[in-house]
């Protein structure tokens, strides 16, 4: 079931494209960077920022909002853009990613942008850390406590047994407000992830851990909203919900190529090729 | 002499002085800080029983998470408890945490900076017949090289228990290590302790010729090593390191002044360890000659506890020799 209008779409893809847009320009002024991952969590980081988290950008520390980690930090540019138009910092702030003092450090940094859950970068530990929230918040309030834990991962990074470390200890404590969504792009830094270490079946896997495991279109914003919806509503397990997406989706010439996972448009047919495919020209 | 204001066990060197492992020490000072912060929990990778957090999971059984033999997850769950205002009590071995995850310590606990406390039990050479696989010798320096990490390393079982109920005080990343085999009950309850301060527990009258550092349970060898050179007429100062990060310089600098050459000794690889430290800081503010007892660089192996500090010269004998010879580069 979805709850999503026609108009709230519309306005999301709008929001989506605005975040992609950000995403090229600092990509470009940052001169490096991950492109495809960026661009291609785009949607979901918009969905989940725009509609479906409990938060208040205002007061980022409110104790009862939802909690939103994002394991692969590599994609930061995508958590940033989303966060500055959510609110919780100047869009201005965007032009100094990777820059010496920046809020805005090439991973995330809690202490130099405290609005974020966790650090991140090193790739396989975010699932855990989301686990032990998860597990503090049912120490103090039991099941109700009306709080969501959301965990964004690559494929690639359930190479690290970590993951899968996570992903067990879940599965053994029934942790129903835990939702994690992959981003199943098929691709990580130096091939398609089924060259490099075979993922599939992956769904087995995580059923395997007893979760509840759901496969969607990840640029689709009602199939979004329906999986995040179920997923709130299951009430015995934790829930994973594999999107499939398409790297550097919304630039027609880099997509699905796994060359753009951990580089950016430098030469300036590539960066032409970019602006001009998000519309920035 | 034994320094009377530090209130040590006045059967220190009897022979049956009573024997208790820090493990122990641990169990009963987690309990008690979990009775006092309603925010202590504990989280264990399958060795609840060996590292004695038993008791606490037996009563307090809703604090308490078991992740399996899973270290990277101990760590990475103890990380988001943490974020969530509770303060979690990690307890494994210390050659899998913080040996098999360095990595998750530093991003997710110290550049995160969240107060877990990672407890690393059966460290040093005293593991004795599990043999070296299992006798970690780097974790000191694994974890004094991680910025915002405390690095604690307590002589016997009640400074075991002490360190225990400090560390779930404080918001730092800490790590303490522990010994498995029952150690000599150096101190007493009344004995003072507070994290970041270095403890003079033996001092000679007059001018002293030699001042002995030691870490862990090796403080009991070094003071019947002191006590021996004190009956030949030498002066020596026998300090207790329990805190390796952040050291207690200024109480290090003041021995090497009034010593003029040292003696660091611990259950530990020389690289690294709490005399590395030492000397990083004596080589700054006041160099004096330094003999490091500890392993060098070697792995360790089955046997008894004393056939091993035998073979790899850390015995009574061999920290003796070491102040003989630290005297004459004076």
């Amino acid at each position: 079931m979805t709850t999503l209008t026609e108009e709230k779409i519309k306005f999301l893809e709008q929001k989506a494209a605005e975040i992609r847009r950000a995403v090229v320009e600092m990509l470009i002024k940052a001169k490096s960077g991950h492109l495809a991952g960026s661009l291609d969590m785009a949607d979901i980081f918009t969905y989940l920022y725009f509609y479906a988290l409990k938060h208040n950008p205002k007061k980022p520390n409110w104790e009862y909002r939802d909690r939103l980690v994002l394991s692969n930090g590599h994609i930061c540019p995508a958590l940033y853009a989303t966060m500055a138009h959510a609110g919780y910092f100047p869009l201005e702030t965007l032009k100094t990613l990777r820059k010496f003092g920046s809020p805005l450090q090439g991973h995330p940094h809690r202490d130099f942008l405290p609005v974020l859950e966790t650090s991140s970068g090193p790739l396989g530990s975010g699932l855990s850390q989301t686990v032990g929230m998860a597990l503090a918040d049912r120490i103090d309030n039991g099941k109700s406590s009306g709080k969501q834990f959301y965990c964004l991962m690559s494929d690639g990074e359930l190479d690290c047994g970590n993951s899968w470390e996570g992903a067990m200890l879940a599965g053994k404590e029934k942790l129903q407000n835990l939702t994690v969504i992959v981003d199943r792009n098929n691709i990580q830094i130096s091939g398609f992830t089924e060259d490099i270490m075979p993922l599939n079946p992956l769904v087995d896997k995580w059923r395997a851990w007893n979760w509840h495991v759901q496969e969607i279109d990840g640029h689709n914003f009602t199939d979004i909203d329906r999986a995040v919806s179920e997923a709130r509503s299951v009430s015995d397990k934790p829930s994973v919900i594999i999107a499939y997406t398409i790297p550097s989706k919304g630039i027609p010439e880099f997509e699905r190529k796994w060359q753009w996972h951990g580089k950016v448009p430098m030469a300036e047919k590539e960066i032409e090729a970019a602006r001009k495919a998000v519309g920035i020209i | 002499m034994i320094n009377s204001e530090q209130k040590l066990n006045p059967k220190l060197f009897d022979k049956d002085i009573e024997r208790v492992s820090m493990r122990a020490g641990f169990g009963e000072g987690l309990i008690k800080a979990a009775e006092r912060d309603k925010r202590v929990v504990g989280l264990c990778a399958d060795l609840a029983e060996s590292v004695q957090m038993q008791a606490f999971k037996e009563k307090f059984p809703d604090r308490f998470i078991e992740v399996g033999v899973a270290e990277q997850n101990l760590v990475t769950v103890a990380s988001g408890m943490a974020a969530m205002g509770k303060i979690p009590f990690v307890g494994s071995y210390a050659v899998f945490s913080p040996g098999r995850n360095w990595e998750q310590i530093r991003t997710t606990i110290c550049y995160n900076n969240v107060p877990v406390k990672i407890i690393g039990s059966h460290a040093g050479l005293n593991v004795g017949a599990d043999g070296g696989s299992h006798q970690a010798l780097e974790d000191i320096a694994l974890m004094r090289v991680l910025p915002r990490m405390v690095v604690i390393s307590p002589c016997d079982a009640i400074q075991a228990k002490k360190a225990i109920m400090a560390m779930a005080k404080t918001d730092s990343p800490t790590y303490i290590r522990l010994a498995r085999e029952k150690s000599a009950v150096i101190t007493t309850e009344e004995t003072p302790f507070e994290i970041g301060k270095a403890q003079i527990v033996y001092k000679s009258n007059g001018k002293l010729d030699v001042g002995i550092i030691a870490t862990g349970a090796m403080l009991y060898r070094a003071l019947f090593v002191a006590k021996r050179l004190e009956e030949e007429g030498k002066k020596v100062a026998v300090m207790n390191l329990s805190t390796i990060k952040p050291l207690d310089e200024d109480a290090v600098i003041k021995l090497a002044h009034e010593a003029g050459a040292l003696v660091t000794i611990e259950e530990h690889q020389i690289a690294g360890g709490m005399g590395s430290a030492v000397a990083e800081c004596l080589a700054k503010h006041f160099p004096v000659p330094i003999e490091f007892i500890g392993v060098n660089d070697l792995f360790g192996q089955s046997g008894t506890p004393k056939e091993l500090f035998e073979n790899y010269n850390m015995g009574e004998k061999d920290v003796y020799e070491a102040v003989k010879r630290v005297i004459l580069r004076k």
